[in-house]
């Protein structure tokens, strides 16, 4: 970014902690760092573009992002980083149905532990229910437009498909419900917002107040004047649209083999049911043959019930996953374009500056430099963030697919047992048969 | 296996073949099978090849046909480094095959006759072709052809008959032989027997629920194996499907970076998974194909018991003609009329005959009635003598028929454990392959 010497930058986003450096520190001295931190080669961005160190701007942000980037070094080292950089430790667990005249629900007991400061009470147990997540969801991401926002599980479920209160649904949301809480209180920034505070403590989440504290930032981004035309966006948002483009269309195109897939095994399986019967028929018919065939029908239907499950496991655990990401995608590529959008502004408004400087040597008016500084921090955010998505999407992809491929190991693990407990039992037969042939 | 030419229980003399083929003839005693030994060619017997041909039919047109290898040598021990000796071979096509059959369901109605391979493909599953000249086809034909010659040849009755022995030792001429022994007069006896609506007044019980069994049994095979080419079919379009996935895993490992190897040996191992399934299922095919002879074998014992059913009408017929013959005769003697006849009374209308006339009457009914008396007799035995084979023979068959189907139920379960250790290793190595490149 070549742009005027910029003078005083404005802190972004609420004041944190000294987790974020104030960028006018960084400014005063120039970084010596690399790019890769401790050999882990992704500490750079996605595309490997080299990051321009000449501006002190630059230079902040990169700090920042070397800053999360250890961050998320010790995340990707350690599932769960070791408890010395984390003092907020959350849990979703014990899924407990409500029955009213009104409705049915499911609500979740929230476990917060905690040495903030921000926090009144080391500890907290609150029940909450998924509407409250969405709710927690939805405020972040407005009030935290500059960063990437975990996704949840999917909203609705076709109500005569899935059962919402079966044991397998419940479970697999509780999942997802927990591994969204852990990932935004493992977040250096979003782990403050206020609204993540009052969702974990507060003994009733009064949604309709409408905690209204926004960030700084939040109110800045909200505010973003449109009609302006974005130049030249930077390479590295590029290859991110890029990236989140190609990414998404090949999770639509899993999820329709899948699907596809579904219907298959389900034709298939109902083959097989009718294949089992003719087995029992036969085996009605028979006398040396009885036990046997019997054996053949039954080891048939075992194997129906291990398809069975097969085919719930992916509709419950792969599919929703998927189409999470599908929807989180949806949701960043919003983010993209608010951060083009407040380039696209600062652009504008610093070229109208200029040209009135070169006209009447007016100084640099605020409202540019105050552009200037979202669009830093918005840089620098999102960099961060994008960051800590691909590290969590390796992290659910790799869990999603040897997670499959695992059930379908045992699934024919389960298979192969029954058949071979049937050879045992027809060879058995045919020796005990043998021996009394001799005697 | 099938059946086992070279089983050690079943050995024979290749020098037999002169008595045996006067027993031949005699279609209907079949003395010379032993109690626990069957007659048998002391000889390997393979169906090694098979091969196309053209040539002119009977209607004098071109046309396309195939044509096996039979291949034949005395089973006698290999000397230690020795080779085995050069077979003796000849070729013969699927309808001379049929020709031999059919002499010898003729030949010997009292035994179960294995049955050929299908002539034509039948309970399909989508991908295998139906084609006669398809090499897989083909194949599977020359296997159940050489099963046939060998359940022929470990038969204890069928085994010692020299057209069979013909068939397998002289190519030229066998036709002739074969037409010589005009079987071809009792063809039409056997489709009498197998499509007439005749009632018997006493069934023999045991031959009632064989065949009923056989029914049954043909009802619920022609099921199974519709079902299995259903599920088979199935199977393949859930395998094939999968391998789509292949393609998308290695696009989308071309967008990522750490990702990229995990995810493209997790497409390639889709890809192999998929092909996997044209090799599962030409195996199975094995498994239909032994399904198949049993359900061919219900018809031979289908026609068994027809051939019963002929046989003990033939004596109800010839009891209930001479009864009534004796019945004419002692009316005749005593001049009483039980039963109306227009004969008796005509007769009585139209004068009294002489002494003369009735005395001759009188022998000549008695006459009648010594050959219906022989022809009870000969009838009697026939039917005990063909009770005492054909059951014989069922047991057998019985025996076999459990011994046969047990050991291809487990080659089956075998077939299904290799299938899952099979996928699972793909499965598995693509757990273990993705796991510490994502």
């Amino acid at each position: 970014m070549s742009v005027g010497a910029p003078r005083g930058l404005a802190s972004s986003g609420q004041k944190p902690i000294a987790e974020i450096l104030h960028p006018l520190s960084a400014a005063e001295e120039p970084l010596s760092v690399t790019v890769n931190v401790g050999g882990d080669k992704e500490a750079g961005l996605t595309n490997g573009t080299p990051v321009d160190t000449s501006s002190p701007a630059s230079a902040s942000s990169l700090f920042n992002r070397l800053q999360l980037d250890d961050d998320l070094e010790a995340d990707v080292r350690d599932l769960y980083a070791s408890t010395e950089t984390r003092d907020l430790f959350v849990t979703v667990d014990d899924p407990k149905k409500h029955v009213s005249t009104m409705e049915t629900y499911i609500t979740y007991r929230v476990s917060t532990k905690t040495t903030r400061i921000e926090f009144d009470l080391p500890e907290y147990c609150v029940r909450r229910r998924y509407q409250d997540f969405d709710w927690l969801r939805t405020k972040l991401e407005d009030s935290q437009p500059t960063h990437l926002i975990p996704p949840l599980p999917e909203k609705f479920v076709m109500k005569g498909v899935v059962d919402r209160f079966s044991e397998e649904f419940v479970e697999t949301r509780m999942k997802a419900l927990d591994k969204f809480l852990k990932r935004v209180a493992d977040h250096p920034v979003l782990s403050f917002n206020p609204h993540l505070n009052a969702f974990l403590s507060a003994k009733d989440l009064n949604k309709r107040q409408g905690l209204a504290l926004l960030t700084k930032v939040g109110e800045s981004v909200k505010h973003v004047a449109g009609g302006y035309k974005l130049r030249a966006r930077p390479a590295e948002f590029c290859a991110m649209g890029e990236y989140l483009d190609t990414f998404t269309q090949k999770l639509g195109t899993i999820d329709r083999i899948a699907q596809r897939i579904l219907k298959e095994q389900s034709e298939y399986l109902t083959e097989l049911r009718e294949y089992g019967t003719v087995y029992s028929n036969w085996a009605a018919s028979e006398d040396e043959l009885q036990r046997p065939l019997e054996g053949v029908a039954g080891c048939v239907t075992t194997c129906c019930g291990a398809l069975d499950e097969q085919s719930e496991n992916m509709s419950q655990d792969f599919l929703p996953v998927l189409r999470e990401y599908i929807l989180y995608i949806e949701s960043m590529k919003n983010v993209l374009r608010k951060r083009d959008q407040t380039q696209a502004e600062y652009e504008g408004r610093l070229e109208a500056a200029i040209l009135r400087k070169q006209e009447d040597r007016t100084p640099m008016p605020v409202e540019v430099e105050k552009c200037q500084d979202k669009v830093e921090c918005f840089n620098a955010d999102l960099k961060a963030d994008w960051e800590r998505w691909q590290s969590n999407k390796r992290q659910d992809f790799k869990q999603l697919l040897t997670g499959m491929a695992d059930k379908n190991i045992n699934h024919y693990e389960k298979c192969q047992a029954a058949w071979e407990s049937l050879i045992t039992l027809l060879q058995d037969k045919q020796t005990e048969d043998k021996t009394s042939e001799t005697n | 296996m099938m059946a086992d030419s070279a089983s050690t229980e079943e050995v024979a003399v290749i020098g037999n073949t002169d008595i045996t083929s006067a027993e031949s003839e005699n279609n209907i005693i079949n003395t010379m099978v032993e109690r626990g030994t069957a007659l048998l060619r002391k000889m390997e017997i393979n169906v090694a090849e098979a091969e196309k041909r053209t040539g002119k039919n009977t209607v004098n047109m071109q046309e396309t046909y195939t044509v096996y290898l039979i291949e034949t040598r005395p089973a006698e021990s290999v000397p230690e480094g020795g080779t085995p000796a050069t077979p003796d071979t000849l070729w013969r096509r699927y309808s001379e095959f049929e020709l031999l059959r059919m002499y010898l369901l003729v030949t010997y109605p009292y035994i179960i006759v294995p049955p050929l391979p299908e002539k034509r493909a039948e309970f399909v599953w989508h991908k295998l072709s139906a084609d006669n000249l398809d090499p897989d086809f083909v194949e599977r034909r020359r296997v159940g052809l050489e099963n046939f010659l060998l359940r022929v040849a470990s038969h204890p009755v069928l085994s010692n008959d020299k057209i069979f022995f013909l068939f397998l030792t002289e190519e030229k001429g066998w036709r002739e032989e074969v037409l010589d022994t005009g079987f071809q007069d009792k063809v039409d006896s056997r489709l009498k027997s197998l499509s007439a609506m005749f009632r018997v007044k006493n069934p023999d019980k045991r031959f009632t629920a064989l065949k009923q069994y056989s029914d049954e049994l043909n009802t619920v095979i022609s099921q199974l194996l519709r079902v299995r080419a259903r599920v088979a079919d199935r199977l393949y379009g859930v395998y094939k499907v999968h391998g789509n996935y292949g393609r998308v895993f290695s696009e989308w490992s071309a967008i990522e970076k750490e990702m990229g190897d995990g995810l493209q040996s997790a497409g390639h191992h889709m890809d192999t998974y998929a092909a996997s399934i044209d090799d599962i299922l030409e195996e199975e095919e094995h498994y239909a194909d032994q399904l198949k002879e049993y359900l061919f074998y219900t018809d031979a014992v289908r026609s068994v018991c027809r051939k019963h059913e002929l046989i003990q009408y033939e004596l109800e017929m010839a009891v209930q003609d001479l009864a009534h013959k004796k019945q004419q005769k002692e009316e005749l003697a005593t001049g009483t009329v039980r039963v109306f006849s227009l004969k008796g009374m005509t007769s009585k209308l139209f004068g009294q005959e002489s002494q003369e006339q009735r005395e001759s009457r009188l022998a000549a009914l008695d006459q009648s009635i010594q050959e219906g008396e022989e022809t009870v007799m000969e009838k009697n035995t026939e039917c005990k003598e063909f009770v005492r084979t054909a059951w014989e023979d069922i047991e057998r068959f019985k025996e076999q028929k459990d011994k046969d189907l047990r050991e291809a139920l487990i080659s089956y379960a075998i077939m299904q454990i290799s299938m899952c250790k099979k996928t699972k290793g793909e499965d598995g190595s693509a757990a273990t392959r993705t796991e510490p490149s994502i």
